[in-house]
């Protein structure tokens, strides 16, 4: 990948594995080798969108790359600095510019604080600001997610899951942070509301600059928002390229399955497809398979994949695939 | 009418809370023909799981109350039955899938005797016809080694398989309706494409009526004949499955479809979105319920409740405005 200066993080062979533990002497048996061997960059102002199946990797990525886990193996470049080895002040003062939105807007926001303590928390917290200027920078913040600043003294629960997930993306921009990683932040939202905060992303993003890590499961809806997508299957990243490209030509036979199982809304569309229905289930990523992660359900698999693992590489311009057919698609 | 095997008219359903009386469904008419797949679709709290628990007679009560309508099914009045009767109905002749597969499945019996049971119950069979029927519906829903993983508890399967199971539960004793409630929600989309696969099949083979209830109206598009659309407790849009996709005629379904980004399409820009979040109703209301969330609303809106009234042949909206002139209709 080459390097250049519209480069905001670089993320270079990121391994997580989570040991497993078992017996009186909590013996280490294994590893939950939740993220093996990932590379991607995100560019400044782009929204990089990382999709996946349950189970995938693709939020263990998130969290790693801000450094809540501290990474089994590999590299975490933003701005520059290498996160991994950053430590104490130094790591507090680069978190300021690395923001998080979560799933569960139920569960993300502490239900015995008003709107303010938990939008301004974070600039008690980094000191940025005191007293009656937190006031002012949480109202102006909830007018910013449209929001009614008279709201600031209400709790958690007096409002709907599409408002309380304005309050976390509140709180999220407190620190007018450059990064932000949206965790599946429209799952747990009704139809109608997740469009509302999709909007709000996105004018969010062209107001301030923001570059976004979208992870989600909702294919549809991450093409809608990203500028280039991920894929991830098991740990590693299958494919990643230009969104049209990635929606139009997928090489990987992954995302190439994974695209033709989303419904869509037309029956008309719908009848003309051609699917690709995958067999069996997921395997444990306690016990990943030899060689290609995908192959016990690849169509297209062959005594190879077995063998060794295909690498990530480019096989067009922007269009990075881990398959060793991928040209047969080309 | 009659040739309806459900018939459902007039259904409303309450419910007690802390906060007053909740009108979770309100007026609900509804036919299901044989062998028809009817989509129900609509976001939380708009009625559409709680209409059908009220068929089923399966709403705890209290706080629950079917306070009115009836539910004929085969001339019968399921919303009068006593419990011991719909029981006999339920699982026989009408079957059920739930969202989440593993509370709808006892963690602490086998597969095997949770298909059993109700093969010995309805039907009347023997243990022993019951153990080689239930294999063979594990192979109906494609689950190799069936006859092994009869044995099985439910966490050593995955939650697809616990899916299939449940579906094969529901099949058991070859019901004449199935009602399916979210069934893949809680499902990774590949899953979800194996088991709508694995639907179409059944209902190719079995020639069963499907009722589906979901919130994801790509799913409805691909499985469903008929779709219902259901907002605060009222179906406000009925229309066959390529009329409603072509022709969405209410304000609601209209900005469902709109705030839908699609996995086919390039960039849109921006998406359309209802502001506003769905109501939970504490009263009965005497105004249309979209009408806060809607860019059409007009007087007569905040005055009376629309009634479903064709707009095309069996298409039917119960809205007071035209949304292609913006003018009363």
């Amino acid at each position: 990948m080459s390097s250049n200066n519209d480069v905001l993080l670089r993320v270079e062979d990121l391994v997580m594995h989570f040991p497993i533990y078992r017996g009186v002497i909590q013996r280490r048996v294994g590893a939950v080798r939740a993220v093996d061997g990932i590379s991607f960059d995100v560019k400044r102002g782009e929204t990089l969108g990382l999709v996946g199946e349950s189970g995938c990797g693709k939020s263990t990525t998130g969290r790693t790359i801000l450094q809540l886990y501290k990474p089994t193996a590999g590299q975490v470049h933003f701005e520059g600095v290498d996160l991994v080895h950053l430590k104490g002040e130094n790591m507090r003062q680069m978190r300021r510019k690395m923001q998080m939105i979560f799933q569960d807007p139920y569960a993300s926001l502490n239900p015995r604080m008003t709107v303010e303590q938990i939008v301004g928390e974070p600039l008690m917290v980094h000191s940025a600001a005191t007293g009656k200027e937190i006031q002012e920078r949480v109202a102006h913040l909830l007018e910013v997610v449209n929001l009614n600043p008279a709201f600031a003294s209400r709790y958690p629960h007096e409002f709907s899951g599409g408002q309380r997930q304005r309050i976390g993306v509140a709180r999220a921009l407190a620190l007018q942070p450059s990064f932000i990683i949206c965790d599946e932040p429209i799952s747990a939202l009704d139809v109608s509301i997740q469009a509302q905060v999709v909007n709000l992303l996105e004018e969010l993003q062209s107001q301030f600059n923001l570059t976004y890590l979208f992870i989600a499961h909702d294919l549809s809806m991450v093409r809608h928002i990203s500028t280039r997508v991920a894929v991830m299957y098991l740990g590693v990243i299958m494919e990643l390229a230009n969104r049209d490209e990635l929606y139009t030509h997928p090489l990987h036979p992954y995302t190439q399955a994974l695209l033709s199982a989303v419904p869509i809304p037309d029956p008309v569309a719908d009848a003309m497809r051609k699917r690709t229905i995958l067999e069996g289930d997921v395997p444990s990523p306690a016990n990943p398979p030899s060689g290609c992660r995908f192959r016990t359900r690849c169509p297209i698999a062959e005594a190879i994949c077995a063998e060794s693992r295909p690498e990530f590489r480019e096989v067009k311009p922007g269009h990075f695939v881990a398959c060793f057919f991928a040209e047969r698609f080309l | 009418m009659t040739d309806f095997i459900l018939d459902v008219q007039g259904l409303e359903t309450t419910f007690k809370t802390p906060e007053g009386v909740i009108h979770a469904v309100n007026g609900v008419s509804f036919g299901l023909s044989e062998s028809e797949t009817l989509g129900v679709v609509g976001e939380s709290g708009c009625g559409k799981s709680v209409t059908m628990l009220s068929v089923l007679g399966l709403i705890a009560s209290p706080p629950g109350k079917v306070t009115d309508g009836k539910a004929l099914f085969s001339g019968q009045d399921l919303i009068k039955m006593k419990k011991e009767e719909i029981r006999r109905v339920r699982g026989a002749q009408i079957g059920m899938i739930f969202q989440d597969p593993m509370t709808s499945l006892n963690p602490v019996l086998t597969i095997g005797r949770q298909l059993e049971e109700p093969l010995m119950l309805h039907i009347g069979m023997t243990k022993q016809q019951a153990r080689d029927r239930a294999a063979e519906l594990l192979t109906m829903v494609g689950i190799p080694n069936a006859k092994d993983r009869l044995k099985d508890y439910p966490h050593q399967y995955s939650g697809g398989m616990r899916q299939r199971v449940m579906i094969a539960m529901a099949l058991a004793c070859t019901p004449q309706i199935l009602i399916a409630d979210e069934p893949t929600t809680a499902l990774d989309v590949t899953i979800q494409a194996q088991i709508m696969d694995l639907v179409k099949r059944l209902r190719d083979e079995l020639g069963m009526a499907i009722i589906w209830i979901t919130h994801d109206l790509g799913v409805v598009a691909g499985l469903a004949q008929r779709v219902l659309v259901m907002y605060g407790g009222f179906i406000i849009e009925e229309a066959p499955v390529k009329e409603l996709f072509t022709n969405p005629s209410h304000p609601y379904t209209i900005g469902l479809l709109g705030s839908l980004p699609r996995v086919d399409e390039k960039e849109r820009g921006k998406l359309y979105s209802i502001e506003g979040s769905p109501p939970v109703l504490y009263q009965k209301p005497n105004s249309c319920p979209f009408a806060p969330r809607c860019r059409w609303a007009m007087e007569r809106c905040w005055k009376e409740n629309p009634v479903l009234e064709p707009v095309a042949p069996e298409h039917r909206i119960a809205c007071w405005v035209d949304t292609k002139t913006g003018r009363p209709r």
